[in-house]
């Protein structure tokens, strides 16, 4: 079924389609219609699952967290001081392997106060161990709350589907619904290894000493490292069933491409446009966006990046002191290949919702082919100075 | 008194003994938070009329019921008083730990 819908409704949709269980939320500007549509749809019992009212994001995921250790699917839905708010359960979730699953609209941090679209809010999560996924298109954002289920499920590792403010969130695109019991075909029920129940009575998150703290981070690293095979495993057999592959990157034609745009969200869409209109006049673009940014994709950009002469990193935020978050982190994945490391430079754009325009990328592929290195550490694109 | 399991210390030779979730982990096997305590309830089990209500309230779960009257499990009750305040007889009296 086809229908025409927001991004914050397929976020919904995703959660329906997964029979989330155990919805636990607080709304908060772009988030609500996520909300509102979960409500409507337990209300209306097409969704069969407990809906809690609570009055803080904190207490959106502690109840998410104790309804997942007790055996259930659950779902929640942030964005920017809502997510800050949650941030200590973040912890609690990953620390204590629940696998729940979070839409999260980037929205910039106030203050300025700011309803408008930044990724400043999760990549400020980056080291609570999540995976996250940043969408570019709504139907990406149905079919990959759907996938983070089977992923963060089979692993038990919280994943947070992550899309821009607006640019999406509000934005209505055509989304193919997938049938239900096709759904049920890829997405098993949840059935975790332990849970809280009387009959089997444990202790969770209680005190760990010295002796045992440390193998527990161990064993949530050695599962974070199995998220990108399984992304790949779990995106393939979604692309049998429903026709769209969902993988850790989108590679749009890097194959001959003298400079390669590294992009997030909305802005990788955008860059494809501009892609298409560099090489009409000539110079040959590429574009890789990182759609799973935790775990990072480190086999697939050092797999594509170089093989262009330039590379150049789109950050839609900015790592105060250091330089943008993307940046820093294809950097470091290129770091000791100095046989096939083309150059990086660093672009900040779009900042609290300013637009990243198709003429924004003919702008930075022309400032990267014009220099041999970058000249500055990080380059604002666009900043009235 | 319920059969407590032997106090001793979990310790798991390698990561894949450690289970996946924090969970269980034994340590209140060895902690013995009564140390703590520097008031500690006594119960008039005369004026007691088996409610359950000190039961219920202990948030450290050191009381037991044992023959249907209160058991406070010295080697965990923190000497919080909750039990006494909650108690509808005020039969729970909290003394001063001597030593
Ligand atoms: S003093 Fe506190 S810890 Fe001790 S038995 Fe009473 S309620 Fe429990
Ligand atoms: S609360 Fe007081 S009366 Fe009730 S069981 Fe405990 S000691 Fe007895």
């Amino acid at each position: 079924m086809k229908k025409v819908i927001m991004g914050n409704h397929a976020l919904s949709w995703g959660a329906q389609l997964g029979r989330a269980q155990v919805i636990a939320a607080y709304p908060i500007t772009p988030q609500t219609q996520v909300v509102e549509l979960l409500s409507e749809m337990c209300a209306s019992k097409t969704l069969d699952a407990k809906f809690i009212k609570v009055e803080s994001e904190h207490s959106a995921m502690a109840a998410c967290i104790a309804a997942s250790i007790a055996g259930a699917r659950t779902f929640t839905a942030t964005s920017a001081q809502g997510l800050a708010l949650m941030h200590e359960l973040l912890h609690w979730a990953s620390g204590g392997r629940n696998p729940v699953v979070m839409g999260n609209i980037n929205r910039a941090m106030a203050p300025g106060w700011s309803i408008w679209t930044d990724q400043n809010d999760s990549l400020s999560q980056r080291d609570t161990g999540w995976i996250q996924f940043y969408c570019s298109s709504n139907q990406e954002v149905m079919d990959t709350v759907v996938q983070a289920f089977r992923v963060s499920e089979e692993l038990m590792i919280p994943s947070m589907v992550i899309l821009d403010a607006f640019a999406l969130s509000h934005t209505y695109e055509v989304v193919d619904i997938p049938d239900q019991d096709k759904v049920d075909g890829y997405l098993p029920p949840f059935k975790p290894p332990v849970r809280l129940t009387p009959s089997d009575p444990h202790a969770f998150g209680g005190l760990t000493s010295p002796e045992h703290y440390f193998e527990l981070r161990y064993k949530l690293q050695k599962d974070m490292e199995k998220v990108p095979d399984l992304v790949e495993e779990t995106g393939r057999e979604y692309e049998k069933l429903f026709g769209r592959y969902l993988g850790q990157v989108e590679d749009y034609r890097c194959d001959d491409a003298e400079i390669i745009f590294v992009t997030s969200g909305t802005a990788g869409y955008t860059a494809r446009v501009g892609v298409d209109q560099l090489r009409q006049d000539g110079i040959k673009a590429g574009n890789l966006r990182i759609k799973m940014f935790r775990p990072f994709p480190f086999a697939k950009v050092r797999e594509i990046l170089p093989r262009a002469a330039k590379v150049a990193v789109v950050d839609r935020n900015i790592s105060y002191g250091h330089h943008g978050v993307f940046y820093q982190e294809v950097k470091s994945a290129l770091y000791g290949r100095d046989h096939d490391r083309p150059p990086v430079f660093g672009y900040i754009t779009g900042l609290g919702g300013r637009d990243i325009m198709p003429e924004t990328f003919k702008e930075m592929a022309r400032m990267t082919l014009a220099k041999d290195k970058p000249e500055e550490d990080i380059t604002w694109m666009g900043v009235k100075r | 008194m319920k059969d407590k399991k032997k106090a001793e210390k979990i310790i798991f030779k390698t990561e894949k003994e450690v289970p996946l979730m924090p969970m269980s982990l034994g340590s209140m096997l060895y902690n013995k938070t009564g140390a703590w305590r520097n008031i500690r309830p006594v119960i008039d089990l005369g004026n007691c009329i088996q409610c359950g209500i000190c039961w219920k309230y202990c948030p450290d779960v050191a009381i037991y019921i044992e023959n249907e009257f209160p058991v406070v499990d010295l080697e965990y009750c923190k000497g919080c008083g909750i039990c006494a305040e909650e108690c509808p007889t005020k039969c729970i009296a909290m003394v001063e730990e001597e030593k």
